[in-house]
C-alpha cells in the first residue's frame, strides 16, 4: 500500500525509535503489564505503523464503501444518508403489557421493533404446557397463537415500521403469525418488512433453544428462504448470529469465524435445494455482539464484511446486494454487572459506539439493569438515548468508516480474517459445520474460552470495575421491572376460550395436512399459514413437527 | 481415602444459558469435588431423582430465565419429600435481591448472582456441606 | 444399619445410593452391610463396557437399557470417569448422555470417579456391583474409563465384556494395547455409518481369528449405530448367547470366582495399605525410612522388609 522505498525508510527509522526512545523509556517507566492482550488473547503491540499494513493493497483489500469487498461499509453514504435503526429488543409478560412498551419506545424515538419471546414460546410450547411451569412471560412475551400476535401489535403501524423477532426453533410458525396478522389488517404481504432470527446452527452451538434435529431444521429454514424470496420480498428470513456465541463465552475471533461459517453453511444448503444465490442472498442478514475491546469489535465487523463478500463471490453471487453483509448489533449482555448497575450505561455507550464505527445497520443497546431483571421503562429509555446521543452529538456519523486506514484497525482486521480461515480449516477437517457441531468442536472451544476468561477474573488478572476492583458495598437502588401478576391467568383463560371457539375441525384438517407436508418435501410455509389462520396454537402446530421431525439431544460437552 | 464432596449441577426448566453452570462445574472439579452436570431442560423430578441416585451432598441450580421462584422451590421441597433434606441447595443466575429471603426460607441456602467469584462458591460449599 | 440392608434388598433407591456412598468411603457401616448382602447376590448379569473416549459407550448403554426395559428387566448402570490426579476432583459426564433414561424407576445410574485407581476400575466398584445386584437389578452395566490402556480390570468384574471401537479414529485398533483387545467377549464397531467401517471390522476379525484360534468360542464382531438404535437388538442377542455359553460350559462359575478373587485381593490390599500408610503407629516410621532412603542410608527393599516384619512373624 505504500511506496517500497518509503516503507524501508520507515522500518529503519522505526527500529531506531524502538531502540533509542521506546526501550529506554520503558526501562525507566515500566509498562502496566508485561503483555497486553485483547479478548481473543491476541497480543497487542505498543505501536502500529505503516509497516504493519504495507502488505495490503488499498483498492483490492480496502476500497470504497458500497463497493466490493465492502470493507468500509455496505452503502456509499452510510450514516450520512440514513442512520442505523434504533431497535431495542423487548418483551415481557403478556401481549398487552409488551404492546404498551412498544408504543412507549416508538414514542421516544425507536425506529424499529424487536420482539423478545418467553421460553415456552421459544420452545414451541403453549403457556399451559407442563414444561411452561413458572416460565410464562419471565424473559419475553408469551405468544401462543395468532390472537396473541394481534394483541401484541394492536395500534402499531407494521406497514411502516419493521419488526425483528428473536425466534428460532418455531420461527416459521411465529413468522406465520406475523404475516397472518398483517394480512388480516389489510396489509399486503409484499410490503411488510422485518427479520426472523431463524438461525438454528447457533442454537446447537450456543443459545440452545433448538427443537428438532439439524436436517429437518435446515429444511424448514430453506423453506423460509424460498417462501420469503417469492412472497415476502422485504423480509430478512434469517439473522445469522454471533451474539449468542459470544455471550456463551467465545472470543471475538471465534464469534466471527463461527458465525460467518454458519452463514456459508446456510448458503450451501439453499444452493443444494436449487435456489439461485442472487435470489435469496440479499435477504440474509447477520447479528453480532458489541463487547468490551473497542477496536477489536470494530475490526471484527469490518473483517466480517470483507470475508462474506469474498466468499459469496466465490459461490457465484453476481449482484452486489448478494455480497454485502448487513447486520444488527447488540451490546454485550454478559459484560454488564449487577454491582453498581449505573456504570453499565457507560459500558453500553462505548460498546454502542464501537458498533457504529463498525458500520452496523441496526443497534440494540442494553439497559443498565441487564444483570438484575428485564429492562425497566427508564433503563430502556436511557439505552435508547445513548444511541441518539451517538447519532446526533458525537460527530462520528459525519464521515464514512472514519477508522479506515488506521494502522491498528487495518492490521487487526486482517489478522482476524486470517484466524477465521484457520478456524474454517479445522472445521473442514472435522467434516464440516454440522459434523463439527455433533462432535462438539464449537462447544468445546466456547467452554474453554469462557473458563479461561472466568479464571482471569477470579485471579484478578483481568479487572471488571465494581466486581473485582473498585468494589463498593452499596445496595442496588434502581427501579426493577414488575410484571402483571394476573398476566399468566389471563393468558391461559384466553387460550382455553380460543380453543373452544375456533373451528376445531378446520384446525384438525390443517394440522393433518401440515403433518403430511412435513413427511414429504414440499415447502411448509403455506401449510403453516393455513394452520395459523385457523387459530391452531403454537404448541399444537409445533407438536406436529415434533412428531415428524423428532427432538434434538445435544452432545454433552463441558 | 478422603471423602469427596459430590455435587449435582442442574439446569431446571427451559433456560438454555449454560455458560455459568459449565464454568462452575469445572471450578468445583478443580477444587477437588465430584461433579455431575445434568444438562438442560430438567424438571424438578428429574433433578431430585438424580440427586437421590448419586447421593449428592450438594445440589447447585443455575437459572437465568426468571423462573427461579417456582423451579428452585420445587426442587427444594421435593428433596425434603424424598428424605434428602440435609442436602445443601445453592443457586445462581439472575435472581433479584428481593427474592433471596424467600428462597432462603425455602431451603436454598446460598444464592450466587452475577460477578460471584468461583472461589466464593467453593468456600461456601466446603463450609456448609452437612454430611 | 439393619434398616439400610433391608431397604437395599427391597430395592429402595435412597438406601442403595446411601450404601454405595458408604462403600466408596470405606465406612465400617458399609463393611458390615456388605457382609450381610453378599448371600443375596449372584442373580444379575454383569456386563462390562469399555472403549476409547468418543466411541459412544454411553449412547450404546442407553439404547441397550431401553431394550432391556422393554423386556421388563431392571438395570443398574455404573459410569466411571477419571478423577483428576491434580485436583482430586472429577467431572462425571456420563449421566448427562443418558437423559432419556431419567424418571424410569427400573433404571439406577450411579456416576463414580476413579479416585486414584489405575486399571480403569475403582476398588469400590466390586461393592457397588453387589449392591445393585442384591437390590434386584437383572442387569448391571459397568462403563469404564475410556483411556484405552489398562482397561483389563473390567474383565475381572464382568461376566460379559464388550469392547467398543469406532472406525476412522486413526489406528484405534493399534492404539489399544494387545491386552485390551483380547478381553472382549463381544466386539462392537459403533458409529458404523462413518467411513472406514469395513476396514475396522476386518482388522478386528483378523485379530479374533488369531486370538480365538484354539478356543471353542469365536468372539463375535458386530456393527452398530447406537445414536440411531441400529444394531442394538443383535448386540443384546449376542450378550444373551454369551451368558448361555457361560452357563453351559460352567465358565460362569469360573468367571465369578475370578471376580471374587480380584475383589478379595483388592480389599486386602486396600486395608493393608490404609493400615500401613494411614495408621499413626507406622506413619512416622515411614517418614523416617523415606528420609533414610533419600540419604542412601537404606534402600526401598530393606525398608519394606522392616515394615512387613511387623506383620509377618
Amino acid at each position: 500500500m505504500f511506496d517500497k522505498k518509503e516503507l524501508e525508510k520507515i522500518k529503519q527509522d522505526r527500529k531506531n525509535w524502538e531502540k533509542n526512545c521506546y526501550s529506554s523509556h520503558k526501562e525507566r517507566h515500566t509498562e502496566r503489564k508485561k503483555k497486553f492482550h485483547n479478548l481473543s488473547w491476541n497480543e497487542i503491540k505498543h505501536l502500529y505503523g505503516p509497516e504493519d499494513i504495507g502488505h495490503l493493497d488499498f483498492l483490492k483489500d480496502i476500497g470504497f464503501p458500497g463497493h466490493y469487498p465492502f470493507l468500509r461499509g455496505v452503502h456509499p453514504t452510510m450514516y450520512r444518508g440514513r442512520l442505523w435503526t434504533y431497535r431495542l429488543f423487548s418483551g415481557f409478560g403478556s401481549a398487552e403489557e409488551t404492546n404498551q412498551r412498544y408504543k412507549y419506545l416508538l414514542d421516544h424515538g425507536e425506529t424499529g421493533l424487536s420482539v423478545a419471546f418467553d421460553y415456552p414460546t421459544l420452545y414451541g410450547y403453549d403457556t399451559d404446557h407442563p414444561m411452561s411451569r413458572g416460565e410464562f412471560g419471565k424473559c419475553g412475551v408469551a405468544v401462543s397463537s395468532l390472537q396473541d400476535m394481534e394483541i401484541l401489535f394492536k395500534g402499531i403501524p407494521i406497514d411502516k415500521v419493521t419488526t425483528s423477532m428473536t425466534i428460532n426453533g418455531p420461527a416459521a410458525i411465529v413468522w406465520g403469525f406475523y404475516i397472518a396478522n398483517a394480512e388480516n389488517r389489510g396489509i399486503d404481504r409484499r410490503i411488510i418488512g422485518g427479520t426472523i432470527q431463524n438461525d438454528i446452527l447457533k442454537e446447537y452451538i450456543a443459545q440452545k433453544s433448538f427443537i428438532f434435529p439439524p436436517e429437518p431444521s435446515m429444511r424448514l429454514i430453506v423453506d423460509t428462504f424460498e417462501f420469503g424470496s417469492k412472497e415476502i420480498p422485504r423480509w430478512n428470513t434469517i439473522s445469522i448470529s454471533g451474539y449468542h456465541i459470544r455471550e456463551a463465552g467465545s472470543t471475538a475471533v471465534q464469534e466471527l469465524a463461527f458465525t460467518v461459517g454458519d452463514g456459508l453453511e446456510y448458503v450451501r444448503w439453499a444452493l443444494k435445494r436449487g435456489l439461485k444465490i442472487d435470489d435469496f442472498a440479499p435477504r440474509l442478514s447477520f447479528f453480532f455482539n458489541a463487547h468490551n475491546d473497542f477496536f477489536e469489535e470494530i475490526a471484527k465487523y469490518r473483517a466480517a464484511r470483507r470475508i462474506w463478500a469474498k466468499e459469496l463471490k466465490k459461490l457465484g453471487a453476481r449482484k452486489p446486494r448478494s455480497m454485502l453483509m448487513r447486520f444488527h448489533t447488540q451490546t454485550a449482555g454478559c459484560s454488564l454487572t449487577a454491582q453498581q448497575p449505573e456504570i453499565n450505561i457507560t459500558r453500553v455507550a462505548l460498546q454502542g459506539l464501537a458498533a457504529v464505527l463498525g458500520g452496523t445497520q441496526s443497534l440494540h443497546t442494553n439497559s443498565m439493569d441487564e444483570a438484575l431483571a428485564l429492562p425497566s421503562e427508564k433503563a430502556a429509555r436511557i439505552a435508547l438515548r445513548t444511541q441518539q446521543i451517538i447519532a446526533e452529538e458525537s460527530g462520528v456519523t459525519n464521515t464514512v468508516d472514519p477508522l479506515g486506514g488506521s494502522y491498528y484497525i487495518e492490521w487487526l482486521t486482517d489478522k482476524m480474517e486470517d484466524e477465521t480461515y484457520q478456524y474454517w480449516d479445522r472445521v473442514e477437517k472435522l467434516g464440516g459445520v454440522i459434523p463439527s457441531i455433533e462432535k462438539g468442536f464449537y462447544q468445546r472451544e466456547i467452554a474453554e474460552a469462557s473458563y479461561r476468561y472466568q479464571k482471569e477474573i477470579d485471579d484478578k488478572k483481568r479487572t471488571i470495575v465494581g466486581v473485582n476492583d473498585y468494589v463498593m458495598d452499596e445496595p442496588v437502588d434502581i427501579p426493577i421491572l414488575e410484571m402483571d401478576e394476573k398476566g399468566e391467568e389471563r393468558q391461559i383463560k384466553r387460550l382455553n376460550k380460543l380453543r373452544k371457539n375456533r373451528n376445531n375441525q378446520k384446525v384438525e384438517r390443517n394440522l393433518t395436512r401440515l403433518r403430511k407436508g412435513a413427511e414429504g418435501d414440499e415447502n411448509l410455509m403455506p401449510f403453516i399459514l393455513d394452520c395459523v389462520h385457523s387459530y391452531a396454537t403454537l404448541g399444537e402446530t409445533c407438536q406436529v413437527l415434533r412428531d415428524v421431525f423428532g427432538e434434538y439431544e445435544e452432545p454433552a460437552i463441558y | 481415602m478422603e471423602r469427596k464432596i459430590r455435587v449435582l449441577v442442574a439446569k431446571p426448566g427451559l433456560d438454555g444459558h449454560d455458560r455459568g453452570a459449565k464454568v462452575v462445574a469445572r471450578a468445583l472439579r478443580d477444587a477437588g469435588m465430584e461433579v455431575i452436570y445434568t444438562g438442560l431442560h430438567q424438571t424438578a423430578e428429574m433433578i431430585v431423582d438424580a440427586a437421590v441416585q448419586e447421593d449428592v451432598d450438594v445440589v447447585g441450580l443455575s437459572l437465568l430465565s426468571g423462573a427461579h421462584m417456582t423451579l428452585f422451590v420445587d426442587v427444594a421441597r421435593l428433596l425434603k419429600d424424598k428424605d434428602m433434606g440435609d442436602v445443601l441447595v445453592v443457586g445462581g443466575g439472575i435472581i433479584p435481591d428481593q427474592d433471596i429471603p424467600k428462597l432462603k426460607k425455602e431451603g436454598i441456602k446460598g444464592i450466587f448472582g452475577p460477578g460471584t467469584p468461583c472461589d466464593e462458591i467453593v468456600d461456601f460449599i466446603k463450609k456448609n456441606v452437612k454430611r | 444399619m439393619k434398616d439400610i440392608v433391608k431397604n437395599v434388598l427391597r430395592g429402595d433407591a435412597r438406601a442403595v445410593a446411601r450404601l454405595i456412598t458408604l462403600a466408596e468411603n470405606n465406612d465400617p457401616v458399609a463393611t458390615s452391610a456388605m457382609k450381610e448382602i453378599h448371600p443375596h447376590t449372584g442373580k444379575a448379569h454383569v456386563i462390562g463396557i469399555t472403549g476409547v473416549m468418543g466411541s459412544g459407550k454411553s449412547t450404546l448403554i442407553c439404547e441397550l437399557t431401553r431394550l432391556y426395559r422393554k423386556q421388563g428387566k431392571k438395570v443398574g448402570i455404573i459410569a466411571i470417569d477419571p478423577t483428576s490426579p491434580f485436583s482430586g476432583g472429577a467431572l462425571l459426564g456420563d449421566r448427562i448422555r443418558m437423559n432419556e433414561l431419567a424418571m424410569d424407576d427400573g433404571v439406577f445410574i450411579r456416576s463414580m470417579g476413579t479416585r486414584g485407581m489405575l486399571g480403569g476400575l475403582t476398588s469400590a466398584v466390586y461393592d457397588v456391583v453387589e449392591i445393585l445386584d442384591a437390590s434386584g437389578k437383572d442387569i448391571v452395566m459397568v462403563e469404564t474409563v475410556g483411556v484405552g490402556q489398562a482397561e483389563v480390570d473390567v474383565i475381572k468384574i464382568a461376566d460379559t465384556t464388550l469392547v467398543i471401537i469406532v472406525p476412522g479414529l486413526g489406528d484405534s485398533i493399534q492404539t489399544l494395547k494387545a491386552g485390551v483387545m483380547e478381553i472382549a467377549d463381544v466386539y462392537v464397531v459403533n458409529k458404523a455409518d462413518r467411513d472406514g467401517v469395513e476396514q475396522a471390522v476386518a482388522e478386528v476379525e483378523s485379530l479374533v481369528d488369531i486370538s480365538c484360534a484354539n478356543k471353542d468360542r469365536k468372539t463375535p464382531v458386530l456393527t452398530a449405530v447406537a445414536k440411531e438404535g441400529e444394531g442394538i437388538k443383535q448386540l443384546m442377542g449376542e450378550i444373551e448367547k454369551h451368558l448361555k455359553y457361560l452357563e453351559k460350559t460352567k465358565e460362569f462359575d469360573k468367571q465369578r470366582r475370578l471376580r471374587y478373587e480380584a475383589e478379595l485381593v483388592e480389599i486386602i490390599r486396600k486395608r493393608l495399605m490404609n493400615f500401613i500408610f494411614d495408621e499413626s503407629t507406622f506413619k512416622e516410621k515411614i517418614e523416617v525410612l523415606l528420609d533414610k532412603i533419600s540419604k542412601k542410608e537404606t534402600d526401598p527393599h530393606s525398608a519394606a522388609e522392616e515394615i512387613l516384619s511387623k506383620f509377618l512373624k
